[in-house]
């Protein structure tokens, strides 16, 4: 028993040593909330303005875009996330929108492909198996390969609401990372796969959708269309705290383009 | 005085130790029984369709149990018969300085990450499989029972290996002596006699089979299809590991009742082994 008691009294003050150092000095507090596919950009652009401003705290809440527009909305985040334009209905209700960056989403088959343009319904019709071989888009005889990324992927997310095609993809797989669907496709002559735009190599062929070419230009100019938004969300005049508000303005500034472009979406500054 | 403090730290270790295995089970049990509380036992480990993020999601992981265990079988079929011929060639029959060598290597077998039996899997087997069944695509069930019979031989063959070499020789040359071949001594005497290691040696098998994510993750294709040998499939590990990192809500607790199904099954696997140990014991 003697041991036990003392044993627990170690345990004890081990941990409280522990967590000790988790107390942080209080500063100025960040609440974002909203968009999973935004994870890396507002986490990469938090972590950065966190160790440019000593003791800010920066939190993200990943609910998704809805929730993190209705979160803003009822005031328990300071800015909302979402990657999508907001609603007319949202708008009325007084919430704002700013775009924050844009989010490229290039098409990509092997480079043996004869294909080398699609429009927006060939894809999707694609992806849904209504158009099941490459010969019916005037390639191979040769059963088309679905590659695709997992559920809660915020690419997965964005390439099925752009070709509205949400719940219906026949993936033949389902991978866990942008660079294993580019190595896929990149084996596979088959194979049809979409990864974020910035991580585009030699291996694999972007194809043409609607007859654009998919780079940094034509994203940033609206012409190719599998792109969206990332969008900060603030409620309309309704000030910021002074720690959010340098937050929003820096994330803006071209100083902040750098971070998010490399965390695979375009700036718009 | 030096006994006390020792005999102290050691208590603590291996209070840690114990302490850690509770603690692991109690939060699988915490994390994982509500989500299946809130789908419905039933609905949870017989439903055929998995949507996790769909706008009507479904959590139904009878496709995983199914291909979890086809898996491991295919393993077993695959990677024992090689594993024991292998181990009863190593322990009988080649010359010591050949069975050292073979030792190292697999060694080096066991020592190897499965990350990079994935990578191999995935750019030399999965193409390989698609030329060679003429697919559409050679990420399936068939390449990850290939990865992973050739993932259990080390455990099987070093245990094996093991308790045939623990076989008293008195009873090879018993037999020998009436007359018996060399082949017919290993295979009616010495395989028997070193029964309850081989046994363990399966079962250890199975449960690095079961267990596997990563290598699966990266040559299974990962679709939550009803299993079939050469269709894209999804392991109960991967199940979990590939939704882990986004998941929210009723997906995330669903994934935490999947890890405690899989818990469950290694637990199974476990308590076969510890009664093999016993048996044993008791001879």
């Amino acid at each position: 028993m003697k041991k036990f008691v003392i044993t627990l009294a170690v345990a004890l003050l081990a941990s409280a040593m522990i967590f000790a150092n988790g107390a942080k000095e209080v500063g100025g507090v960040v609440s974002t909330d909203g968009s999973t596919s935004m994870e890396k950009v507002i986490g990469s652009l938090g972590e950065a303005f966190m160790s440019n401003n000593n003791g800010v705290t920066f939190t993200y809440n990943p609910t998704g875009s809805s929730s993190g527009i209705q979160a803003v909305q009822e005031g328990r985040c300071d800015i909302g996330l979402s990657s999508r334009s907001l609603k007319d209905a949202e708008k009325a209700n007084g919430l704002k929108e700013t775009v924050l960056a844009l989010d490229g989403i290039a098409i990509v088959v092997n480079p043996a492909n004869p294909i080398n343009e699609l429009s927006l319904e060939q894809l999707a019709d694609v992806y849904t198996g209504a158009i099941k071989n490459w010969k019916e888009l005037d390639g191979a005889d040769a059963e088309i390969v679905l590659i695709g990324r997992e559920a809660g992927s915020g690419t997965r997310d964005g390439f099925e609401s752009i070709t509205n095609t949400a719940d219906k993809c026949l993936y033949r797989q389902e991978l866990t990372s942008t660079g294993d669907v580019i190595a896929t496709v990149a084996q596979n002559e088959n194979a049809i796969g979409y990864a974020s735009l910035s991580a585009v190599k030699d291996t694999i062929k972007a194809v043409k959708i609607d007859g654009v070419v998919p780079t940094e230009e034509s994203v940033k100019d609206g012409s190719y269309k599998v792109q969206r938004p990332f969008v900060l969300v603030t409620v309309e005049n309704k000030a910021l705290s002074a720690t959010a508000q340098n937050f929003f303005d820096w994330i803006l500034s071209a100083e902040a383009a750098p971070i998010i472009s490399k965390a695979g979406a375009i700036p718009v500054v | 005085m030096k006994e006390k403090i020792i005999s102290f730290i050691f208590t603590i270790l291996g209070l840690i130790a114990v302490a850690l295995v509770l603690v692991i089970t109690l939060y699988l049990l915490v994390a994982g029984i509500p989500a299946i509380r809130e789908i419905g036992l039933f609905e949870f480990l017989f439903g055929r369709t998995w949507k996790s993020t769909g706008q009507d999601p479904q959590f139904g992981i009878l496709p995983f149990i199914l291909t979890s265990i086809y898996g491991t079988c295919g393993a077993m079929v695959i990677g024992l018969p090689i594993g024991f011929f292998a181990s009863v060639c190593l322990a009988k029959m080649v010359p010591a300085r050949i069975k050292d060598l073979f030792e190292v290597l697999i060694g080096v077998l066991s020592g190897i990450p499965s990350v990079v039996y994935g990578l191999v899997g995935m750019l030399v087997l999965v193409p390989f499989i698609r030329k060679v069944f003429n697919l559409p695509d050679g990420a399936s069930l068939f390449a990850a029972i290939l990865v992973l019979s050739l993932m259990i031989l080390p455990s099987v063959i070093k245990v094996s290996l093991t308790s045939l070499e623990a076989v008293p020789r008195d009873y090879e040359e018993a037999s020998l002596a009436l007359g018996a071949t060399e082949t017919e001594t290993y295979f009616r005497i010495t395989v028997p006699a070193a029964k309850s290691g081989i046994f363990t040696s399966i079962v250890l098998g199975i449960g690095r089979a079961i267990g596997e994510a990563m290598a699966v993750m990266m040559v299974a294709g990962n679709v939550a299809n009803m299993p079939s040998l050469f269709s894209s499939v999804r392991f109960l590990t991967t199940a979990v590991a590939i939704e882990m990192s986004y998941s929210s809500g009723l997906q995330r607790d669903a994934l935490f009742s999947i890890a405690l199904v899989l818990f469950v099954f290694i637990m199974l696997i476990n308590s076969v082994l510890s009664v093999i140990k016993k048996g044993k014991k008791d001879e």
